[in-house]
C-alpha cells in the first residue's frame, strides 16, 4: 500500500473514533455541567468522577427491550435513526484538524477528505439529516410525532437559510470555500498593536456573520434554546415512538452534529487548527528539526483544534443551562425577521467593503 | 391575552442579557455545591426527630403494661396490642404490633404513654422490600437514643 492509502485510512479512523467518542463524553460533560450549574454535583458514583456513567447508560440502552409498536411502518421506522446518524458522521470528513504534513515526498492534508467544495459539502450533507427526522415522525404513524417532525423540519429549513447566508461573507473575503485554504488565510495578521497581533480569524472580520452562524447552528443541532423538535421530557416530538438503542441513536446524532457544528465554527471563525497564543512560542523553544518538528507541530495543532472544539462543545452545554426555551412563534420570528435580514445586510456590507478593498 | 411589556431599548437585543445570564451560570458552576452525599454524609436532624419506633425496656423487661392508651390515641390506628398477665399479676403485652405503613409518625403514642415505654427514635431509614409490620421482638431491640 502506498503512503497515501495508509494516510487516508489512518485519518478516517481517527475522525470516526473522535466522533464516536464524542457522544459518551459529551453526555457526561452535559450531565456534570448541568449539575454544577444548578449547584448540584451530577453523576459522580460510577467510576472516577462518574466517567463510567455513560458506559452504564450505553449498556442499559443496549440491553433494553427493543419494542416496535404494532402500528408503525417497520422499514422506515428502523431506517430513520440511521438516516439521522450517517450524515452526522459524514460531515466531519472535510474539517481539517491539523496542517498538511509531508511524508515521503507526498503532502498529506490532515482531513479525512480534501474536497474542493469545502463547507458546501457540509451544508449539503447536514441538510440530509432532516429526512431522518421526517421519516421518524411519519413512520411512527402517530399524529403527535408527525406534528413534531413537521415542527422540526420547518425549524431546520428556516435556519439553514441564515446558516448558509452567514458564511457567504467569509467566502467573499477569502474567495474560497475550501476549509484548509480558509484556515491558512486566517493565519495572517489583521491588526497589530505592538506585540499583540490580532489574526484574521473569521470572528474578527465577520462578527455579525459569526453571531448569525452561532444562533443558526444552535437551531440546526436542535439544542436549547431552540430544542422544540425534541424537548425530551415535555414536548412530544418526532421520536415519541422510539425507545432503547434507536432513541439513543437519535441522541448520539445530536451530539455528533454538535461536534460537527463546533468544528465548523472553529474552522470558519476561530482559525481552525491555528496554534493558540503561546503554543507557537513553546514549539519554537523546543528547537526540533526535520520530520520530528513536523510531527510535533501536527500534534500541537491537533491539541489546539481539540481545545477550541471543546470550548464550543462546552458553550453548547453552557447555553443550554442558561437560556429558557423559545416559543415556536418566537423561534420563527427570530429566524425570518431577525436572522435572515441580518445575514443579508451582512452580505451587502461585506460586499461593499470587499469592493472598496478594506477587508 | 397579549400584554405589551415595556422593555428597555438596549435589552431588546437580548445579546447583552444573554451574556449576563452566561456570567451568572458560570459563577454558579464554580460555587460551592449544596448536595449532601447521602450514604457518607448525613443531614443533621433535630434530637426530637420522630422516626422508627421502639419499646423501652428496663433490666430486659419491657416498660409497657398494655394500658391501651397508645392504640386509643393513635390517629391512624396502626398499633395492635393483646394484653396478658404475668405470674406476678403484672399486665403485659402478649402481642405488640405496629403497622408501620399506616403510621403517620405524629408521636402521639409517645406522648400518651404513662410508662415511657413506646418511643420514637431518630432512625429514618425504614425502607423495606416487604410490607413491614413491626412485632414485639423487633420493637424490643433498643435502637433509640432517648
Amino acid at each position: 500500500m502506498s503512503v497515501e492509502w495508509v494516510a487516508v485510512l489512518a485519518k478516517t479512523g481517527f475522525v470516526i473514533t473522535m466522533l464516536l467518542s464524542v457522544a459518551p463524553v459529551m453526555n457526561w460533560v452535559e450531565r456534570r455541567g448541568a449539575g454544577f450549574i444548578q449547584i448540584r454535583r451530577g453523576p459522580n458514583r460510577v467510576g472516577p468522577f462518574g466517567l463510567l456513567q455513560t458506559v452504564a447508560d450505553a449498556v442499559k440502552f443496549l440491553f433494553k427491550e427493543d419494542r416496535v409498536p404494532a402500528h408503525v411502518s417497520p422499514f422506515y421506522y428502523f431506517i430513520a435513526p440511521i438516516v439521522v446518524l450517517v450524515p452526522a458522521c459524514m460531515t466531519f470528513a472535510v474539517i481539517p484538524f491539523a496542517g498538511p504534513i509531508t511524508i515521503a515526498g507526498q503532502v498529506i492534508p490532515m482531513q479525512a477528505a480534501d474536497l474542493n467544495v469545502g463547507f458546501l459539502y457540509i451544508f449539503a450533507i447536514a441538510s440530509l439529516g432532516v429526512y431522518g427526522l421526517i421519516m421518524g415522525g411519519w413512520a411512527s404513524n402517530n399524529s403527535f410525532s408527525i406534528l413534531g417532525s413537521m415542527r422540526s423540519s420547518s425549524q431546520m429549513i428556516s435556519y439553514e437559510i441564515s446558516l448558509a447566508l452567514s458564511v457567504v461573507g467569509l467566502v467573499m473575503i477569502h474567495s474560497t470555500v475550501e476549509l484548509g485554504q480558509m484556515v491558512k488565510l486566517q493565519s495572517e495578521a489583521l491588526l497589530s498593536f505592538g506585540p499583540i497581533v490580532i489574526p484574521r480569524w473569521g470572528i474578527f472580520v465577520q462578527p455579525i456573520g459569526f453571531l448569525v452562524f452561532l444562533t443558526a447552528v444552535f437551531a440546526e443541532t436542535n439544542r436549547l434554546p431552540f430544542d422544540l423538535p425534541e424537548g425530551e421530557p415535555e414536548i412530544v416530538g418526532y421520536h415519541v415512538e422510539y425507545g432503547a438503542m434507536k432513541f439513543a441513536t437519535f441522541m448520539m446524532a445530536e451530539y455528533m452534529n454538535m461536534a460537527v457544528a463546533s468544528g465548523l465554527a472553529v474552522t470558519l471563525f476561530f482559525g481552525g487548527y491555528q496554534l493558540l497564543p503561546g503554543m507557537g512560542t513553546v514549539l519554537g523553544a523546543l528547537h526540533l528539526q526535520g520530520s520530528t518538528q513536523d510531527w510535533i507541530r501536527v500534534l500541537f495543532e491537533i491539541i489546539s483544534f481539540t481545545v477550541k472544539i471543546a470550548f464550543f462543545m462546552w458553550f453548547f452545554v453552557w447555553v443550554r443551562w442558561t437560556l429558557p426555551r423559545f416559543r415556536y412563534d418566537q423561534l420563527m420570528d427570530l429566524g425570518w425577521r431577525v436572522m435572515f435580514p441580518l445575514s443579508l445586510a451582512n452580505i451587502c456590507v461585506t460586499a461593499a467593503l470587499v469592493y472598496k478593498g478594506w477587508v | 391575552m397579549l400584554v405589551k411589556r415595556k422593555t428597555a431599548f438596549f435589552s431588546r437585543f437580548y445579546l447583552f442579557e444573554i451574556i449576563l445570564g452566561l456570567w451568572i451560570t458560570i459563577r454558579k458552576f464554580f460555587s460551592r455545591k449544596v448536595t449532601i452525599q447521602y450514604p457518607e454524609q448525613r443531614r443533621r436532624y433535630s434530637e426530637r426527630f420522630r422516626g422508627q419506633h421502639y419499646i423501652k425496656a428496663t433490666n430486659g423487661v419491657e416498660n409497657c403494661t398494655a394500658c391501651m392508651l397508645c392504640p386509643t390515641v393513635c390517629p391512624s390506628e396502626c398499633i395492635h396490642i393483646e394484653a396478658g398477665e404475668r405470674p406476678d399479676k403484672e399486665k403485659y403485652p402478649v402481642k405488640f404490633e405496629i403497622d408501620i405503613l399506616r403510621c403517620c409518625f405524629c408521636g402521639m403514642c409517645e406522648e400518651a404513654c404513662p410508662k415511657d415505654a413506646i418511643k420514637l427514635s431518630t432512625i429514618y431509614e425504614m425502607s423495606s422490600a416487604r410490607r413491614p409490620v413491626y412485632d414485639k421482638a423487633f420493637l424490643l431491640e433498643q435502637r433509640g437514643n432517648k
